[in-house]
């Protein structure tokens, strides 16, 4: 999922961004073609055949044939309250992943560009940005499980019990908190390019034209970094809306997001035969990033007109 | 896609089987099942006689099993004595598979000779699949309650047993009765194995609910309705219980087999007081299936593999793992049953109940629309 966003100002453009070329038709030797076959392979065995495969299957009935059955059972309450709650869980640490992460990747600008602070912050971000799975979900348990010593020592020592209400850790709760965990560090990864685009100059030319900060930020960094933010928004709900394994390794209950549930439509031992429904549910996670894209090409395009 | 690969990786797999085999086997002719007179044997009389049986399955010399932990029912040692009293090498495949998984080993390796010879298949998917079996009446089976087989001998019930309450007594107090577990000393420590809209155990843990709960086995929407109680009350565990859970203290009480909930307790005797209790009144009762591929590659060992489990060296080697055998009963009576292992099981009151085919199918239906609601 590349997202390209363009500077729509017409100021100079920040060193490390270059100018997008004059339109001009350029024709491809044979030779250049060559070189990205590898390339086309990869996105045809690894992008498209999966998801033709899954589009085809949704359609296909338990014994083969066209069926309509499996895409009518996404209605179903069950499933319908998973994708309820899939969305929700990334629309929330996608927005708070992408503020805080903002605010972060902002302070890190405004620090030495290749000073100590900024160089381990990044490193570190690169790191957790990463870090998740069944490590992650291990290392939340480790820490503030039912045993966690954080758990143990609030509770013996503060007289704190942090699961009197409830295991919360073990359901929609605890994967809020666990998914920001690793969406704030991706965040800083992809914003930070856009925030070191922003030149003090711009700011110093403002303030010198007689502009308060307000509108500084409200007329030049802000319909800068909108497209960026937006973007990188995008990115993070992609992100933890097809995230499987961390939850996978700590919810073993009730099945709340749709990954979990396309894991047991695949794996029941109970309920056979629902291969095809989990194919259905794939299909409807892609539609769900389809219409968020499509809502993001539109935000965009009206960002633009109202900032602009 | 990925069925592909499978596809692929398992037959590269089973033809560097081949290869094994054809290397370190000393040179013998070619039993594809389907030519031997075992292959269609339906009882050892048929073949002349156990010995005859006993002789054939010693030319094929091999025997494929899959899906048999060691640590589950005994299967370790199942395996090894049968191994040593017929001289037959037995390769265990994938011992953590389910049961699904054994159905697709087969169907991938049809006709090679990797493919399982047995099955030992959960409920669900056996009667999904019972065309692929091979009837066959081991010497015992009269002994086996008509329930708890079919009546051709296409699959059969093996061991099984009874929906229990595993707790740590250093740290809850026992519980009588499922609606015990709703009192707060269980406060966030009942755990299921497993969500039982995909696991067996659990399934059958939310069935025995509700026959704890004033429920029947024609409707288990009250079983749903104590576990959504249980986590109001907070005392529901969303945890997968492990050996490790259990040993750290994480699921002070467990809700799974019997078998299974003893089985740790004696695992874990010098280090927790792992205990088991059928609750009263609320027994469900579930068998393993086990049949005969009708593809076996060792169709002779095959049926001496089932001859072996249901005689009483078999029988009593699972009721040693603490899985109740289906003829207990019948040696119960002759005298031949293991007295101490038998003993040794959870004491059970009430008549156990087993879900028929269509109390199964209405009580899925129930668990898939409720499930998540109740403990989401």
């Amino acid at each position: 999922m590349a997202l390209v966003t363009h500077h729509p100002d017409p100021v100079a453009p920040a060193p490390g961004v270059r100018p997008l070329p004059a339109r001009r038709r350029i024709r491809l030797p044979g030779g250049a073609l060559l070189g990205v076959v590898p390339f086309f392979a990869y996105v045809v065995v690894f992008l498209a055949i999966p998801t033709l495969v899954v589009a085809i299957g949704a359609f296909t009935g338990d014994s083969g044939g066209f069926t309509l059955d499996n895409v009518a059972r996404l209605g179903d309450s069950y499933i319908l309250t998973a994708f309820g709650r899939s969305i929700l869980l990334s629309a929330v640490t996608a927005l708070v992943g992408a503020v805080l992460g903002a605010l972060l990747g902002y302070a890190l600008v405004t620090a030495k560009p290749d000073g100590l602070l900024r160089r381990v912050v990044t490193a570190a971000s690169g790191v957790l940005a990463q870090f998740g799975g069944v490590t992650l979900a291990f290392a939340f348990i480790a820490t503030i499980g039912l045993s966690g010593f954080v758990t143990e020592f609030l509770r013996d020592r503060v007289g704190v019990d942090i699961y009197a209400s409830g295991v919360w850790l073990f359901e929609l709760p605890g994967l809020l908190l666990v998914y920001t965990y690793f969406q704030i560090p991706l965040m800083v990864i992809v914003f930070l390019p856009a925030l070191d685009g922003i030149r003090p100059q711009w700011r110093e030319a403002a303030a010198s034209l007689g502009g308060s900060t307000w509108q500084y930020w409200r007329m030049v960094a802000m319909p800068l970094l909108a497209p960026p933010f937006l973007g990188a928004t995008l990115l993070l709900f992609a992100n933890s809306f097809s995230a499987y394994a961390t939850a996978a390794a700590l919810v073993s209950q009730g099945s709340p997001i749709v990954p979990l549930q396309i894991r047991g439509a695949l794996t029941s031992e109970v309920v056979l035969g629902q291969q095809n429904l989990g194919k259905a549910m794939a299909l409807g996670m892609i539609v769900v990033v389809a219409i968020v894209m499509w809502l993001y090409a539109l935000l965009q395009k009206r960002s633009a007109k109202w900032l602009g | 896609m990925r069925i592909a690969v499978a596809r692929t990786v398992a037959v590269l797999a089973a033809s560097a089987g081949l290869v094994g085999v054809v290397a370190c086997a000393p040179p013998e002719k070619d039993n594809a099942g389907s030519g031997s007179s075992a292959a269609v044997a339906t009882s050892a009389a048929e073949l002349g006689g156990l010995d005859k049986l006993i002789e054939e399955a010693k030319k094929e010399g091999q025997l494929n099993v899959i899906a048999l932990p060691p640590d589950w029912a005994n299967y370790g040692e199942i395996i090894k004595a049968f191994s040593a009293k017929y001289g037959i090498k037995v390769n265990s495949a994938q011992p953590d598979a389910a049961s699904q998984d054994e159905i697709n080993a087969a169907n991938q390796l049809k006709g090679q000779s990797g493919a399982p010879d047995v099955f030992d298949l959960g409920d669900a998917v056996a009667r999904a699949n019972v065309p692929m079996f091979a009837p066959y009446k081991v010497t015992t089976f009269d002994e086996i309650p008509a329930a708890l087989k079919a009546t051709d001998g296409a699959w059969v019930n093996d061991y099984g047993g009874y929906m229990s309450i595993g707790y740590d007594s250093s740290k809850v107090p026992a519980p009588q009765s499922v609606a015990d577990l709703l009192k707060p000393e269980y406060k966030g420590k009942v755990a299921l194995n497993g969500d039982p809209t995909q696991a067996g155990a659990a399934f059958s843990g939310v069935v025995m609910a509700a026959l704890g709960s004033g429920g029947s086995a024609d409707d288990i929407a009250k079983g749903v309705d104590f576990f959504g109680q249980l986590k109001k009350n907070g005392n529901f565990l969303p945890v997968d219980p492990t050996p490790a859970t259990i040993e750290s203290g994480q699921t002070p009480v467990v809700i799974d087999w019997d078998y299974l909930n003893v089985a740790q307790g004696a695992k874990l005797k010098d280090k927790t007081t792992w205990k088991t209790v059928v609750p009263q009144g609320a027994v469900v009762g579930s068998y393993y299936v086990q049949a005969v591929s009708k593809d076996a590659p060792h169709p002779a060992a095959a049926r001496l593999w089932q001859e072996f489990l249901y005689s009483d060296e078999g029988q009593n080697l699972w009721l040693a793992g603490g899985a109740r055998p289906v003829r207990a009963d019948a040696m119960d009576q002759a005298g031949t049953i293991d007295k101490t292992a038998y003993a040794a099981l959870p004491v059970t009151t009430g008549e156990p109940v087993f879900l028929t085919e269509a109390q199964t199918a209405k009580a899925k239906e129930t668990l898939t629309a409720n499930w998540a609601k109740a403990v989401g």
